[in-house]
């Protein structure tokens, strides 16, 4: 039965979205926006998750967490859709936790682990170097200096990069991927904040010679590509379930004005040609769920057919967002256009999700590739 | 054992043992089995298998058995689909009978209609035809016209129904007619049962675009329908006709997952061979691409109606859900046949005779043939007309 929800995920489900839509409505994200805020997300929210124990899902109970996986995750991420919520449940809560988890070192774990858990620790993966998701070509070098490494190159598009504590930065080591913990503030360390259409956090960093110790490898040197894979999987059944929240929120609302707007004396959801569009986004957003609960439900299984359906719940989540967002600007006719009005906060926020971790030809291809075609 | 572990250890055992083997392959578009009184056999396994399962009620696995069914639970039934569909095998009857009319008069038929008409549909030895549209009358269904007056004892029926599908190899038809044409139009409408032995009842069968002529019109001329054929009040057949309609989509709906897909080979395999490969790969990137983009939405939909079934078997109350299933499934099932054809390229371009092979001709066939999916049983427009009002309750 993976395809209803557990009594506990309908709890945490009920209980996120009460919190975000009291907590942090999209009037939230408009502040931080307007203000300039330096940090991007509310620390004050951000404490009040952790306490929820939302932090500690992918964490070992050992650790301070409780482990109960992303299927549960999953529904505070689409929660957190739903207000379009800015804060570092991707980075931090879900890559970071995963990484740190299914890599780390006991050291490591106990140095990053209950820190992450309380909300203290804010972590970053450091990966793109492109203008797309490419977790197989990395070029910054991470070359051998005595006992430790030296860390020279670029990266772009790191999510809440310019404000973590910790980035997890993949290196090429010369015959593959290594993951290095380095401090954001190592010597070295060049943070560019980047002002993104969607308002949400962003940062180029360049590593201009950068000195770690081995203590710094984040699982087995050269074994970088496989944990990335894994963990992008957890990201990407995640962002999938936050774009679900975000398309159906955008959805709902666009219907709920085509109830309330009248035009030639009556509300044009009478109109055929709007009503047909409406049923069709209404499909697209119910297929969707299923693809992001068969995902997440495999990953906690650890089915292996895992990562064909996380690929195929980007994907659906990538094509129904952007439909939702454009449909709801076009919808809403001239005020869907104006900063005052909210649908278009959607809109933007699909662009940047789509390009995150694989964007619909990236997942297409991953999909008949682990198909076998 | 569970009672359902046994019961699924025994099916299987049952069934090993008695589809025959020739049952047990991919069964090609002409030989389904719709039996009645004109049934053609083109393998005498198909009249044994067909025999065997309705003996045991499972041609209808979950009508009660009092009437020749199978009286299984819904969770029985699941079990039987499962254990048919791992095994390859075939449906042993498929008809209007079984999936629209017999829902109906279990819902809505009298026990003498029951009695009658339920037993013959179970065994195969009638076969039902849908007497609904009319030249005026598509998606407009309730306007229809054709007319039936009671006199006494019997309805005088004349009209002019189109789309019967099969009119011309079925034995009864079940219609909609006009029995009161002063009220407003839903109001007027009456669902009768009549026998198409009367000389009155003319099916024409209707050359398609595929070649084939599954669809028929049927002339009703002077034809006495006894009283007893009415099902329901009289004038209140739009409500049953709704309901028959449900049946309809769901079996519609129901396209993508059939005995086919265990035999049918995949669009990628097929474009491995059409276009060749490279480390494994279908050679042509958008092509991969394009049966990427379907196998995901086709995929994504099968999750969908998996997840409808786990909510209903988890006791929660039908879902908004099953609205959708008619116009995705159908809408996939038309994409899937474009894809198939864009994998062939000349080869899938073929009608007949030299130059193309049967499963070419095939595909091209039924490629036409999937046109109709998202036409018949209410059109695509409809059904989104459908969501639009009563799932997301937007004015007419």
């Amino acid at each position: 039965m993976a395809m209803i929800l557990t009594e506990e995920a309908r709890m945490v489900r009920d209980s996120a979205l009460g919190f975000f839509r009291e907590r942090s409505p999209i009037t939230e994200l408009r502040k931080l926006r307007d203000s300039n805020d330096p940090v991007g997300f509310s620390r004050a929210l951000w404490a009040q998750m952790a306490e929820l124990g939302w932090t500690g899902f992918l964490v070992p109970e050992e650790y301070g967490g409780s482990a109960f996986g992303i299927a549960g995750l999953a529904q505070v991420m689409e929660a957190a859709g739903r207000t379009l919520t800015a804060s570092p449940l991707l980075s931090t809560a879900l890559l970071g936790a995963c990484l740190v988890s299914t890599a780390g070192s006991e050291a490591q774990k106990s140095d990053i682990l209950p820190a992450l858990v309380t909300g203290e620790r804010i972590l970053a993966l450091a990966l793109e170097e492109g203008t797309r998701h490419a977790p197989h070509s990395i070029a910054l070098k991470a070359q051998k200096d005595g006992a430790g490494y030296r860390l020279s190159g670029r990266k772009t598009f790191v999510l809440d990069g310019h404000i973590a504590d910790t980035l997890i930065v993949a290196a090429n080591t010369g015959g593959g991927t290594t993951l290095f913990l380095v401090p954001s503030t190592a010597s070295g360390v060049a943070r560019t904040r980047l002002s993104m259409v969607d308002s949400r956090n962003a940062a180029n960093i360049a590593f201009d010679n950068v000195a770690v110790g081995a203590d710094a490898v984040l699982g087995p040197v050269e074994g970088g590509a496989a944990i990335l894979d894994t963990a992008l999987d957890y990201a990407r059944a995640g962002l999938a379930a936050e774009m679900l929240g975000s398309a159906n929120e955008a959805f709902d609302r666009t219907v709920q004005y085509l109830k309330d707007r009248k035009q030639f004396g009556v509300a044009i959801g009478s109109f055929q040609a709007l009503k047909h569009r409406a049923a069709q986004m209404f499909c697209e957003v119910e297929v969707t769920r299923s693809a992001v609960m068969a995902a997440t439900a495999a990953l906690d299984q650890g089915g292996n057919d895992a990562a064909a359906l996380v690929s195929l719940a980007k994907a659906k989540a990538n094509q129904t967002f952007f439909l939702c967002g454009n449909e709801g600007v076009q919808m809403h006719g001239g005020i869907g256009m104006t900063d005052e009005h909210e649908i278009g906060f959607f809109t933007k926020r699909a662009r940047v999700a789509i390009a995150t971790f694989g964007d619909t030809v990236f997942h297409q291809d991953r999909f008949a590739h682990s198909m076998g075609y | 054992m569970t009672d359902l572990a046994t019961f699924r250890a025994e099916t299987r055992a049952w069934l090993e043992e008695n589809c025959p083997p020739p049952m047990r392959t991919w069964m090609p578009e002409d030989e389904q089995v719709a039996g009645g009184k004109k049934a053609v056999w083109k393998r005498p396994e198909q009249k044994i298998w067909l025999d065997r399962m309705a003996a045991k009620g499972w041609t209808a696995p979950t009508w009660p058995k009092k009437y020749g069914g199978g009286g299984l639970s819904n969770d029985e039934a699941l079990i039987l689909e499962e254990e048919m569909q791992d095994l390859g095998c075939r449906a042993p009857l498929r008809g209007m009978g079984l999936s629209m009319l017999g829902p109906v008069l279990l819902e809505y038929g009298t026990e003498e209609q029951r009695q009658t008409h339920l037993p013959p549909i179970i065994k195969g030895e009638i076969r039902w035809c849908q007497g609904y549209s009319e030249p005026e009358a598509g998606s407009d269904l309730a306007s229809l016209r054709t007319r039936a007056v009671l006199q006494g004892e019997h309805f005088l029926v004349n009209g002019h129904k189109i789309w019967t599908s099969n009119a011309h190899h079925s034995d009864w038809i079940f219609c909609l007619v006009r029995t009161d044409p002063t009220v407003k139009k839903h109001d007027g409408i009456s669902f009768l049962l009549i026998d198409m032995s009367d000389p009155g009842v003319r099916p024409r069968p209707i050359r398609l675009i595929s070649g084939a002529s599954v669809f028929c019109e049927t002339f009703i001329e002077n034809v006495r329908v006894p009283a007893g054929n009415l099902v329901g009040e009289l004038n209140k057949g739009w409500t049953i006709a709704k309901r028959l309609l449900e049946h309809e989509r769901k079996g519609i709906g129901g396209i993508g997952a059939r005995q086919a897909a265990k035999f049918e080979t995949p669009v990628e395999q097929r474009a491995k061979q059409y276009v060749g490969e490279v480390d494994g790969r279908i050679a042509d990137a958008s092509l991969r691409e394009k049966i990427a983009a379907y196998n995901i939405d086709a995929q994504a939909f099968q999750l969908t109606r998996r997840r409808a079934a786990e909510e209903a078997e988890a006791g929660q109350p039908p879902g908004p859900l099953s609205a959708m299933f008619k116009y995705y499934a159908t809408e996939l099932n038309k994409r899937r046949y474009e894809t198939i054809l864009d994998v062939e390229g000349f080869q899938g371009l073929g009608w007949e005779g030299d130059g193309f092979n049967d499963d070419e001709i095939r595909l091209t066939r039924e490629w036409l043939r999937a046109k109709a999916n998202t036409i018949e049983g209410g059109t695509s427009e409809v059904q989104l007309n459908i969501i639009a009002k009563r799932v997301l309750g937007l004015p007419d």
